[in-house]
């Protein structure tokens, strides 16, 4: 009981902090010098609609690329923790039911179009890599919900992954080269701004991004479900 | 409306810091601290919010001319999206550790695993 009042006490003082916070917060009524620039330079500099995608994709990029590294280190690892007790126990099929088994037929073909569709048009609408990879890996979740017993290939997953990593980086070089800096979208004309084909090499990366986010997931997922003990 | 946002944001805070400070059980502390990052996450887009405009996307109704009087500020949503990438990728990484733990000791009660106690 002790240890509960004292955690009492920690989050009351927490939360006088948070509440001194919230009574000194007046909200902006104009952007910020750093919003005010994306927001006047967005379209006319990169041409993407969607500015929190040309953040992420350009004007941040290399965070990007080092959030993208976090993730891939997260999933090897939770790969390389689970990996050592893939031992080939009693795997006995228990029946998962007709309406999981057909709607997970019918769905994921489905769910796995919309994921591409949603890191397709990242520059164009609210959505983009990570979200598109993260409903592709909700895919991969119906079918080993469907099917525990599936299992997936490690090794194509690896494959999506390092490939899209691999352009990722190699269009980021040739932004070095061919256009202002590393990670710059202006490779090749940026379009008429709203349209499918624009914002130059934006697409192309947040589609790479979506790839290499719903391999990691879906390897994530692998993992953690050969683990159950069927 | 971002008061709201941001004292529910503030409140789960509370709440997830609470659960993993009282709960013994693992997995109940796991689920704890991805309350926490939920509340942490609504409190950052909270404060880019700002009354009566819209998403920063430009389209029909927001031109580019016009965009910097209509539209929130996106920097706290770009810093978000990241935010929530990574906490999943932490949150699998303490269920697996989790699960490794619980097959070397058979328990998820921290209060029985003793190993580091002197």
């Amino acid at each position: 009981m002790i240890k509960r009042a004292v955690a009492l006490v920690l989050l009351l003082m927490l939360g006088g902090i948070f509440a001194t916070l919230m009574l000194g917060y007046t909200p902006d009524s104009e952007l910020n010098l750093t919003a005010r620039y994306y927001a006047e330079r967005t379209a006319a500099d990169l041409g993407a609609a969607n500015i929190v995608t040309a953040i992420v994709v350009t004007y941040r990029g290399l965070d990007t690329l080092g959030e993208v590294t976090v993730l891939f280190l997260s999933a090897s690892i939770v790969g390389l923790v689970l990996a050592s007790n893939r031992r080939p126990a009693l795997r006995v099929r228990t029946p998962v039911g007709e309406l999981l088994t057909t709607g997970a037929r019918f769905l994921v073909p489905l769910i796995l179009l919309l994921g591409v569709y949603v890191f397709v048009n990242g520059h164009l609408t609210p959505g983009g890599g990570f979200q598109g990879g993260a409903i592709i890996a909700s895919g991969v979740l119906l079918l080993l919900l469907a099917d525990p017993l599936r299992h997936f290939s490690h090794h194509v997953i690896a494959t999506v992954e390092s490939l899209a990593g691999l352009f990722y980086v190699a269009i980021g070089l040739a932004g070095l080269f061919l256009a202002g800096g590393f990670l710059d979208n202006r490779l090749w004309p940026i379009g008429t701004l709203g349209e499918l084909f624009s914002a130059g090499a934006i697409p192309l990366i947040y589609s790479l991004i979506g790839l290499k986010v719903g391999a990691e997931f879906s390897s994530m997922l692998a993992s953690l479900s050969e683990t159950e003990e069927l | 409306m971002a008061y709201i946002a941001m004292a529910t944001g503030f409140l789960l805070v509370l709440i997830g810091f609470y659960g993993a400070l009282t709960q013994r059980n693992l997995l109940r502390m796991i689920v704890a601290f991805t309350i926490a990052d939920s509340g942490v996450n609504i409190v950052i887009v909270a404060i880019g919010y700002m009354r009566g405009r819209t998403a920063p996307i430009l389209d029909a109704t927001v031109s580019a001319a016009e965009a910097v009087q209509r539209i929130i500020d996106p920097v706290p949503q770009a810093l978000v999206l990241t935010a929530i990438v990574i906490g999943v990728g932490i949150t699998a990484l303490m269920l697996a550790y989790a699960y490794r733990l619980y097959e070397r000791k058979h328990t998820l009660d921290i209060a029985k695993l003793t190993d580091l106690q002197g």
